[in-house]
């Protein structure tokens, strides 16, 4: 219906469904969609992955150059994640800087992956205090159906671990493949009234009253949490969602993992 | 089936709805099928935005109001108002939201497209109201000639079978009303109708879809 | 630097003495392209195409509701492209938002489409072109216009017809189609172009380097033949686009409850024995109330 109002009847119905269990696209309450992945997905890349969240659609290219450190951190390589709302994903997305939403975006999804040290920082560094690998993490975020959180979180990871470091035409040996020591998996949850949906389409998100992100590691370990929108959950609610969002994760960390 | 550019007509025909012509030929402005009746060639487009004409029935969404008027989406390029003479209501200046706020969901008709494409809305034909309860869809608004097709018998069956109320805006809206079920299920049958690229065996495949998705959910609930 | 690359350019030979280049194409040989329409969900229209190393998605929006307000045309639709790379799209890395490069060819693709699309029809209204390089190659501005058109068509914008685009160069002093990157940094000549197919108007044209009249002649030849080329292409995507079966209005609706696999598949080879290929039959032109 309208891009910018939610109307008054569809989020009835919406409600309707949810209190028994049900979703408009026949999925349960905390069913995820269907995740897919294309690893390698652009060859100017040192790593690239398309992953589709149902109809969401995000590239991710993964960009690696030489160069100094940040002072503060002299013997660690340097990650850099930041997302493209591009205009041809969604009729709200208007071209121009940034706005707050794909920069905390881009904060969060780094955030999973910096914490859970996916990508081992220190091994990039070449020289210390002189030189290290400098790792872009460019989201291009294509289509929006929902759920920027989560597909642009496996978007980054599957790309990273499809990741070729170029050492060679740096002169520094032979390509590796990047090492990826840990698996961080996001899991989204919206609130709608007082029914908690894991992974929102986009009419779920439009009516949400409030969004938590929670990204598990391998342990089941919380590595990175955002609270979003305007509303508020109870100190319950936020642990069932974790507690979701460690099984979930686990439904789809294979898909990420595998070759 | 032709595309923008394709040669549909030569001389002695007249140029439809989809066409455009250029030197005594007739040409194709828009992907679509080719029809031709009574010696006037169109192409009946598979895709397309929603160009309001007068007298059409539409679903909108209230977006905006001020004192005198509504604004309500009509999925279409251009803004339509509503102004408060034209609802069913006596609205007093101001005192518009009471009658209608913004998230609201009508039925209502095009009075007025004038030639800058400046549209006005109207309510005071019959079956316009304000729609509560029961789901909108929404398919292209080419497809919405085929749902209603041959005096909308093919809706008529769909009605029967699901015991829903269904409403179909020429903009390409539908607001079903029924069990949440058969909601679902009638939403299905719609968009089979609207997609279908011929009516052969159509009567028959819409019966068999909403037969067998009730048959389903007439089973036992899994727990 | 400098010293480097002319180190470069006169070791590498890009075309050989059997008229072969470096990636085995003949100097008429156009490189190999895949083009798909519908792939995008939000879009009114949007078109993916594969063209030799280059990948690039198109989109539309529109007729919509010109915005800012100022900026509306009360007699016409605008026809308004942004071109843009995306950071992975090249080999060193390209930092997000538009340069001056990419606002130059956003221009130009928008000078091209807003003389076939029938504007008037839509006053105050934009027709919005969006143009995503995934990857490049060269002739990145080819290809985006190419998948445009098919994007434009696939949204149902009327217009007198398609857009068609490719570029021919000169390398080694031969006058040769397509110029893949290599070819394109340090060949001789590149002279991008795009026309109507059915008409041979020039929509689009550019060049840069060093052609005779003669030599741009020949480059002009050799991109009209390929443009014929790359048209069924467009023909063909649509085609595929919108020969809808009954199992993708299955899998795309969603279920009232997943019918067992049993059920689905006996709907499908019901569905197969009975029906024929479109065209309408006749009896099912929706009568007089129709379209």
């Amino acid at each position: 219906m309208s891009e910018e109002v939610v109307s008054e009847l569809m989020r009835a119905h919406v409600y309707r469904l949810a209190s028994s269990g049900q979703r408009v696209d026949g999925r349960g309450l905390d069913e995820p969609r269907k995740v897919t992945l294309v690893r390698s997905f652009v060859n100017t890349a040192e790593g690239s992955a398309r992953v589709k969240l149902g109809n969401t659609d995000v590239l991710v290219g993964i960009k690696m150059s030489v160069g100094a450190p940040y002072p503060d951190t002299p013997n660690t390589g340097v990650l850099s994640t930041s997302v493209e709302l591009i205009p041809m994903a969604s009729p709200t997305f208007e071209a121009g800087p940034p706005r707050p939403d794909a920069i905390e975006l881009a904060r969060v999804v780094d955030r999973g992956i910096r914490e859970s040290k996916m990508v081992n920082t220190e091994k990039l560094c070449i020289t210390p205090k002189e030189k290290v690998w400098i790792m872009f993490i460019d989201i291009h975020v294509l289509d929006f159906d929902g759920n920027l959180f989560d597909a642009c979180s496996y978007g980054a990871v599957a790309a990273l671990a499809s990741t070729i470091v170029p050492a060679k035409v740096q002169g520094l040996g032979e390509d590796f493949p990047l090492a990826v020591e840990h698996w961080p998996v996001s899991v989204t949850t919206v609130k709608i009234k007082d029914i908690l949906l894991v992974d929102p389409s986009l009419d779920e998100e439009r009516m949400a009253d409030a969004r938590l992100t929670v990204t598990t590691d391998e342990n089941g370990d919380i590595r990175a949490m955002q609270k979003g929108l305007r509303g508020s959950f109870s100190y319950d609610e936020v642990k069932r969602i974790i507690e979701t969002s460690q099984r979930v994760g686990r439904g789809i960390r294979p898909l990420l993992q595998s070759p | 089936m032709v595309i923008p550019g394709e040669a549909v007509g030569g001389p002695g025909l007249k140029p439809g709805p989809g066409t455009y012509s250029e030197g005594g030929q007739l040409f194709a402005a828009q992907l679509g099928i080719r029809n031709e009746r009574d010696g006037l060639v169109s192409v009946i487009p598979l895709n397309g935005r929603y160009i309001p004409l007068r007298g059409d029935a539409v679903i909108g969404e209230v977006t905006d109001l001020g004192p005198s008027h509504w604004l309500v989406d009509i999925n279409s390029p251009y803004p339509a108002p509503l102004h408060a003479t034209e609802s069913p209501w006596r609205v007093e200046f101001g005192d518009t939201a009471r009658y209608l706020k913004v998230g609201d969901v009508i039925m209502c008709h095009v009075l007025s497209v004038d030639e800058i494409k400046r549209v006005q809305l109207t309510m005071q034909e019959r079956e316009a109201q304000r729609l509560n309860g029961g789901m909108v869809i929404e398919i292209s608004p080419t497809k919405v000639p085929r749902v209603i097709a041959k005096q909308g018998s093919m809706l008529t069956l769909v009605r029967d079978l699901t015991h829903c109320q269904i409403y179909v805006g020429q903009n390409g809206r539908i607001w079903l009303d029924g069990d949440d079920r058969d909601t679902a299920i009638a939403a299905q049958a719609i968009r089979l109708i609207g997609e279908r690229a011929q009516a052969f065996g159509l009567t028959e495949a819409v019966r068999e879809l909403i037969e067998s998705a009730r048959r389903e959910t007439r089973g036992p609930r899994p727990s | 630097m400098m010293e480097d690359i002319e180190h470069i350019e006169k070791e590498m030979k890009l075309i050989n003495a059997d008229g072969s280049r470096l990636d085995g194409r003949k100097p008429d040989e156009l490189r190999p392209v895949r083009i798909e329409a519908g792939v995008l969900r939000r879009a009114d229209g949007s078109a993916y195409i594969e063209w030799g190393g280059n990948k690039v998605l198109a989109a539309v929006y529109g007729p919509r509701e010109a915005h800012p307000r100022h900026l509306q045309d009360p007699a016409r639709a605008l026809v308004q492209c942004r071109y843009n790379m995306a950071p992975f799209s090249v080999s060193d890395r390209k930092r997000p938002g538009p340069d001056r490069r990419s606002v130059e060819i956003s221009k130009v693709i928008s000078e091209a489409f807003s003389s076939v699309v029938f504007k008037e029809q839509f006053p105050r209204t934009s027709v919005d072109i969006f143009i995503e390089v995934l990857q490049a190659d060269a002739g990145t501005r080819c290809a985006g216009l190419t998948a445009a058109s098919v994007a434009l068509a696939d949204a149902g914008v009327p217009m007198r017809d398609l857009v068609t685009s490719c570029a021919s160069g000169k390398i080694d002093g031969v006058v040769c189609l397509d110029l893949n990157k290599e070819e394109d940094n340090f060949g001789d000549a590149d002279c991008p172009m795009a026309i109507v197919p059915r008409t041979g108007e020039i929509v689009l044209l550019q060049m840069d380097g060093h052609l005779t009249f003669d030599e741009f002649q020949k480059a002009m030849v050799l991109s009209i033949g390929a443009a014929t080329r790359l048209y069924e292409l467009q023909r063909d995507a649509l085609r595929r686009r919108y020969s809808v079966t009954l199992e993708d209005i299955l899998k795309e609706s969603p279920p009232a409850r997943a019918p067992p696999a049993r059920e689905l598949d006996q709907e499908l080879d019901r569905d197969r024995e009975v029906e024929p290929e479109p065209p309408l039959p006749p009896e099912d032109d929706f009568g007089a109330e129709g379209i």
